[in-house]
């Protein structure tokens, strides 16, 4: 049972698959967090709030007969104004403070919106159908909703796009160049208050897309988003801060690596065999680093 | 500065006594109840469905008469506080109920996890508890006196289903996979699919447990695509239930039989409309079981008079909540007095039919007269409801199994 994969090898596509399916979708939650992490040294521990509140956009959307699929158009919209407001009302008081302070200050948010979506949306567990149905792989016996390959081609065409846009526009600029030195950056004449609310108001956007598509892809519950700031958490940790490609990359090899896990070790071990991975990744950055300070020495 | 303080504790131990006696047990002619629900928090729904459960069966009580004790009618009253969907502050509520307001009789909570956080205060201090929404295991092996439970255990909820496979084999084992969630209720749910299959002589063929963060089912059920079960079990709450089948159809996964707790919870018949058809629903409770009681009737129109007053048809957490207290009110009857004990030995001693079934408790306190019934979603034309399938006593329709293909649905 234990080795089932070895047995029928095809399960090994289906899960390398599903793997990559996952792994971008959770990657495009990533980006806004390597994002504003990066530029404004924040961990935003209520992203996953923020994405579960982008998917109830795309699901009011769904009961009010519109396709679900819009709210990757409709959502990062409002998100990216509750994004700004957040800034504007909370965030922009601990931004250059610590990072215990602001680590609070997001979980003080993360709390607060989630009682709020329970008290706006209710606590039951809602889904939106997108009723795009299946693509059917090698005689059948390899399946793909094909819901999740429009989560994974969304992901991707949003992540060249944020890239382009951080290359070519004047915000994106700005958001680099306050992110390599704040001051420098403000004493050439950057509003680095506008480049971290619109930082914010962007990493908002994006958890709206990724929401609208989990909407359709999982469930949707005003407490389950603390797996997704989790995943993307790690995600960012192995990929490093303002590597957008390398974001994905770590998304997708966690994503293959938990379904791996899940066919070898079990199930229950799925989770646990990730987090292993995130501490042996993080002691073997540890060693790494203080054999290059010997040497620098 | 010390007289100050003084004068505090005087105060406030004066008012602790005023505020007992402002709701001492039964005053005039009121019966006052205690219980802590989730008004808010993630089990706001079910709170919510539990607190109307309860009005609506006290109001109808106090209607037709209220409760007869020593020749003289008393009406049911119900403090309520919100424990905010956690163990820790209901157990301070219930504490504060108990000691504070003077509450002799209390009603249980929404949920097992914090009908086990209640449990140990009202057995401490001897006060009987009807609760109807605790169905873990554990609550009934820990020797409690004064506990009573209408509902079904956990570990019945899906027994059922692995019985039902078997007869549809000709009684041979089956092959079941499980999918179970990693929290206390599903786990128990768990051990009776075990049992069962031990009992049966059925092979467990997938044993996968869900992490409690997990939204994604895929593996488990390519697993299932790959080896073929004769039957799937799933048990994850409301998110399990609409993972699982939204999954099942993503992925065209076949398999001969479905049985999963928590449909009606999750409105599955409506949300996912044709992919839940042919799914088994394990429920305490359906409306069209033929169980009667003076009070409301049958399930029917139990069904009825809940749609009019609170607007939705009842979930069977409200049934079940409506049925402690029947079994309240009958209790005080047969035990003519207001003593805790002798009301907990007459609730030890129910024998009752009510609209939501028959009432007998164990010795731990478990209703043992009530089987958990089994529907079958079916549509018809686009329209999805639940049809009791089993057990064939009371059932209404006949069970189509296997599950036709997705090729053919």
């Amino acid at each position: 049972m234990d080795f089932l994969i070895f047995k029928a090898p095809i399960l090994m596509v289906q899960a390398s698959m599903d793997g990559i399916l996952l792994g971008l979708l959770f990657a495009l939650i990533a980006y806004g967090m390597a994002l504003q992490w990066g530029v404004m040294n924040i961990i935003n521990i209520a992203q996953g709030e923020l994405v579960i509140m982008g998917g109830y956009i795309a699901y009011f959307m769904y009961t009010a007969g519109i396709h679900p699929a819009f709210g990757i158009i409709v959502s990062p919209i409002i998100m990216y104004f509750v994004g700004w407001f957040l800034y504007k009302s909370i965030i922009n008081r601990v931004v250059e403070r610590d990072l215990f302070i602001s680590i609070l200050a997001t979980f003080g948010i993360s709390i607060l919106t989630q009682q709020l979506m329970n008290f706006v949306f209710g606590a039951d567990v809602v889904v939106a159908q997108s009723n795009f149905g299946t693509t059917l792989l090698f005689d059948d016996s390899v399946t793909l909703p094909n819901a999740k390959i429009f989560s994974a081609l969304v992901s991707i065409v949003f992540a060249v796009a944020l890239v382009l846009y951080m290359k070519k526009s004047r915000l994106g600029r700005a958001i680099r160049a306050t992110s390599q030195n704040p001051r420098a950056a403000k004493i050439l004449g950057v509003d680095t208050e506008k480049v971290y609310a619109a930082t914010f108001g962007i990493n908002a956007a994006l958890c709206g897309v990724a929401g609208s598509l989990i909407a359709i892809t999982f469930t949707l519950h005003p407490y389950v988003g603390l797996p997704y700031t989790v995943r993307s958490f790690m995600i960012v940790i192995i990929a490093g801060l303002g590597n957008l490609p390398a974001v994905a990359l770590s998304g997708v090899g966690l994503g293959v690596f938990e379904e791996f896990a899940d066919y070898i070790l079990g199930t229950e071990f799925r989770i646990a065999a990730v987090f292993l991975l995130l501490v042996v990744i993080l002691v073997y950055r540890r060693f790494k680093l203080s054999k290059k300070r010997e040497y620098l020495k | 500065m010390r007289n100050f303080k003084l004068s505090i504790a005087l105060l406030s131990g004066l008012l602790l006594v005023f505020s007992s006696l402002a709701f001492a047990k039964v005053e005039g002619d009121t019966i006052t109840l205690g219980a802590a629900v989730s008004l808010t928090g993630k089990y706001s729904t079910n709170g919510k469905n539990t607190k109307n459960g309860y009005e609506l069966a006290i109001k109808r009580i106090n209607e037709m008469g209220g409760v007869k004790v020593g020749g003289k009618s008393y009406k049911f009253k119900i403090v309520y506080y919100d424990d905010e969907s956690n163990g820790g502050r209901a157990a301070q509520l219930a504490e504060r109920l108990i000691k504070q307001d003077g509450i002799k009789y209390m009603l249980g909570p929404y949920s097992s996890g914090i009908t086990k956080a209640i449990a140990p205060v009202t057995e401490e201090n001897k006060i009987p508890m009807v609760e109807a929404n605790g169905a873990s295991r554990s609550l009934f092996t820990k020797g409690y006196k004064y506990l009573f439970a209408v509902l079904s255990a956990a570990n019945q909820y899906l027994e059922v289903a692995i019985d039902l496979a078997v007869e549809r084999n000709g009684g041979k084992g089956v092959r079941i996979a499980m999918a179970f969630e990693q929290d206390a209720f599903s786990q128990d749910v768990k051990i009776g699919v075990v049992e069962a299959a031990k009992r049966t002589g059925s092979e467990i063929v997938i044993d996968d447990n869900l992490p409690k963060e997990l939204n994604d089912m895929a593996a488990t059920l390519a697993k299932v695509k790959a080896l073929k079960p004769d039957v799937l079990v799933v048990s994850g709450h409301t998110k399990g239930a609409l993972t699982a089948i939204r999954q099942l159809a993503d992925m065209r996964v076949n398999v001969p039989m479905l049985a999963m707790t928590h449909c009606d919870a999750g409105k599955l018949s409506k949300q996912h409309g044709e992919k839940a058809e042919y799914a088994l629903c394990a429920a305490q409770w359906h409306k069209s079981l033929t169980y009667k009681d003076n009070f409301f009737g049958n399930g029917m129109d139990y069904d009825r008079d809940y749609t009019a007053e609170y607007g939705s048809p009842p979930p069977y957490q409200s049934a079940e909540s409506s049925a402690a207290l029947l079994v309240w009110k009958d209790a005080f009857e047969r035990a003519n007095s207001f003593d805790t004990e002798k009301v907990r030995d007459a609730l030890a001693k129910t024998n009752m039919q009510t609209f939501y079934g028959n009432i007998k408790f164990s010795d731990t306190g478990q209703n043992i007269a009530k089987p958990m019934v089994l529907f079958q979603v079916r549509c018809d034309g686009g329209k999805c409801t639940n049809k009791v399938v089993a057990p064939t006593k009371w059932a209404s329709t006949k069970i189509v199994h296997p599950i036709p293909s997705w090729s053919q649905r």
